[in-house]
């Protein structure tokens, strides 16, 4: 299956986010959107799922479920860990197990991989943030969806839990899936293309930037880590 | 610390030497409540009829002594409340919220037992006079006080707002007592604390106090007990919370 | 199980393990139902007349108290994103989270009306009439309520809002039912005819506040 984007334009609360973002993943393939804080990244997401809507240019998915929609067969893990305090660690997975659609919910092996399930018959309340993330991250492990949305998935885990997530990915990856994620940092994942929204570092080369709006180029980025991107100049109009 | 010093009474407001002695007393307690409810169900069935309500006077029995550790249980939870406030005793806390279903389910006796006592003398289930209307806010403010016990997640706020609420609360308990005496009721008079000395006759009176007694020896077993449970659901709470912690 | 049926257990078991469970609603409608008494005076006749109206309204109130939480709760955890992409259709979703709110809201009301009755001198005739018709009716405020929570779902305090938007449409309900409540124990007008009429609102608010609330909440959620 391949997920394509032309020319995706945002809009939201009057003013445009973002316009022109065009990309492609196909299967096995991962995305890295990048940006500053603001740039849309989570609009973007959130324009895939189907959460935002999509006030210009076309979102296309080839193969695939023709009876679902993108979300449908998707996975998306945005900011908030979507978990109730009310119930146990084991409750929590167990509801959205079998509601994404898996049949048995054979919970023991996500919660050993994101090692929580020692803490199974916890009240979800007792955990930190950490363990909240690598709750939400056992979801995408229990029920099989081809296609992850992540939005910033390594904020709030250690190093340990960050380096079993690019493993987690990777191997979604290999099952021929398709993934976009919002990053600041790296995703530890090499071979990861990256689509930059609003103004790319410069050391890449000359990026212009729309008037009204943010041009994004695809790039391709081997193996070395980013630079940082340098404070972006302030620009008039579009915040 | 190596001088033994003799127990104060303050020694148990230490949770875990309340526990002890909760351990040991509960067991008396209850064998005492056990067997004046014996001597008091012995006396019930021996005092007279009364000429007029026939046997059903002998539910004074239950809704009495019902009404009276309603009204304990509130003074409990009040000087629990001080204890929150004032000294911030953890020991407090766990009394005032041990007390409150004790003290509501009593009252809630007294309620019950008074209504199907009142139906057939007057005709009506429920009637809004002084003091069974004060009687049912208490049980109302009981509720509350448990409402908020259950809805507020931290242990140690709940139990300041608690505490507020219970203070506020305790102005009810003069407004029952008195109630007879300061409006015109169709519940009767005191009979038994007032200035001029009990008014019953001593067959029904030794009964009376007899299961009171019984009953509040039962109100005692009670709260201990439901203070040694807060004590060690508290100690669960904890434990849980370290063990989510060491396994982040 | 199926997707809806682990929503309606989820649902179920929030709503008895947070804020004081079922017996919140209850404890409030006891509340509620206690306070005219103090504001009338203690004539029991009144009371008994106007019983079966008061209880209602108690009734009404107490159901709104948990609607505002029904999908704020959701929406502000991120919960209610991943029910949108869920592949149960979001007309069953808000369907199932209103039976749930029903079992842990209203069916508590129905089993605490007639102790409450007792209070306001009802006979036993006017208890059972009044049972009954809020056993009917009850299903009809909470799903009409769901309209007003999903208008107000990204509301901070939309509990008022929501009252001020669910209470003009409950009002047929309200008027059936205390008819129906009343005919039960005198008057010309016989029981069958408020009641059935107050059947068929609780039907049709069977379906037209599921699909009112799931356009709402698409609408809101862009």
């Amino acid at each position: 299956m391949r997920l394509t984007a032309s020319n995706l334009a945002c809009r939201r609360g009057g003013r445009d986010v973002f316009a022109d973002v065009s990309f492609s993943v196909g299967p096995g393939e991962a995305l890295a959107i990048r940006g500053r804080n603001g740039a849309g990244k989570s609009s973007l997401l959130r324009m895939v799922v189907g959460l935002v809507r999509i006030t210009g240019g076309r979102l296309a998915l080839e193969g695939g479920d023709p009876e679902l929609t993108i979300a449908e067969q998707a996975h998306y893990l945005g900011h908030q860990d979507a978990f109730k305090p009310s119930l146990l660690v084991r409750e929590n997975l167990q509801f959205w197990t079998h509601f994404l659609g898996a049949e048995a919910a054979e919970l023991s092996e996500p919660l050993a991989a994101v090692g929580l399930d020692t803490l199974a018959d916890l009240p979800a309340a007792y955990l930190s943030a950490g363990q909240r993330r690598r709750l939400s991250i056992a979801r995408l492990l229990a029920v099989e969806r081809p296609i992850w949305l992540l939005d910033e998935p390594a904020s709030t885990l250690d190093t340990a839990a960050q380096q079993s997530l690019a493993e987690f990915m990777a191997a979604h990856l290999g099952r021929g899936g398709v993934m976009l994620a919002a990053t600041h940092g790296a995703l530890g994942l090499p071979a990861a293309r990256e689509l930059w929204l609003g103004q790319a570092p410069s050391p890449l080369g000359g990026e212009s930037c729309g008037e009204d709006g943010e041009v994004a180029r695809e790039r391709r980025r081997p193996h070395q880590a980013l630079p940082p991107p340098p404070p972006a100049p302030p620009r008039k109009g579009v915040r | 610390m190596t001088r033994k010093q003799p127990m104060a009474v303050i020694d148990f407001a230490n949770p875990s030497r309340f526990l002890n002695l909760a351990n040991r007393a509960i067991p008396w307690f209850g064998g005492a409540a056990v067997l004046a409810f014996a001597f008091g169900l012995n006396q019930t069935v021996v005092a007279p009829d009364d000429y007029q309500q026939g046997a059903t006077v002998k539910i004074m029995f239950l809704h009495v002594p019902g009404a009276w550790l309603g009204m304990v249980g509130w003074a409990v939870m009040t000087i629990a409340a001080l204890g929150t406030l004032v000294w911030r005793h953890p020991l407090a806390d766990v009394t005032a919220k041990a007390v409150a279903p004790i003290g509501a389910a009593f009252t809630l006796m007294c309620l019950v037992t008074g209504s199907l006592w009142g139906r057939p003398m007057w005709g009506a289930y429920w009637v809004w006079d002084a003091r069974l209307t004060s009687v049912l806010v208490l049980f109302l403010l009981y509720l509350g006080v448990i409402a908020v016990w259950r809805t507020v997640e931290d242990p140690a706020r709940a139990a300041r707002a608690a505490a507020i609420l219970t203070i506020v609360g305790a102005l009810d308990l003069p407004i029952i007592k008195f109630s007879v005496d300061w409006w015109n009721t169709l519940h009767q008079p005191a009979s038994v604390f007032r200035a001029g000395g009990p008014t019953i006759h001593p067959t029904i009176l030794t009964p009376l106090l007899v299961m009171t007694a019984a009953f509040t020896l039962l109100f005692v077993t009670l709260l201990l007990a439901a203070m040694r449970n807060e004590i060690l659901r508290r100690r669960v709470r904890t434990l849980r919370l370290m063990q989510a912690s060491a396994a982040a | 199980m199926t997707a809806l049926g682990a929503l309606l257990v989820r649902d179920m078991r929030i709503a008895l393990r947070v804020g004081g469970g079922a017996l919140m609603g209850v404890l409030f409608f006891l509340v509620v139902a206690a306070m005219v008494p103090f504001a009338l005076g203690p004539d029991l006749a009144l009371l008994k007349r106007i019983g079966p109206a008061i209880l209602w309204l108690a009734a009404l109130l107490a159901s709104l108290l948990a609607l505002d939480r029904l999908f704020a709760a959701d929406h502000e955890d991120g919960s209610l994103d991943l029910i949108l992409m869920g592949r149960a259709p979001l007309e069953l979703v808000v369907a199932i989270k209103g039976v749930a709110h029903w079992l842990t809201t209203g069916l508590p009301l129905v089993i605490a009306a007639p102790i409450v009755g007792l209070f306001l001198n009802l006979d036993a005739l006017a208890e059972a009439a009044l049972a009954l018709t809020l056993l009917v009716g009850t299903p009809a405020l909470t799903f009409i309520g769901l309209i007003g929570a999903a208008i107000a779902v990204t509301l901070r305090r939309g509990g008022l809002l929501l009252a001020v938007l669910v209470l003009p449409l409950t009002v047929p309900v309200l008027i059936f039912g205390v008819a129906a409540a009343n005919a039960a124990v005198g008057g010309q007008v016989p029981f069958g005819t408020p009641f059935t009429v107050l059947c068929a609102l609780t039907l049709a608010s069977l379906v037209v506040g599921p699909f009112a609330a799931a356009a709402a909440l698409r609408q809101e959620m862009e």
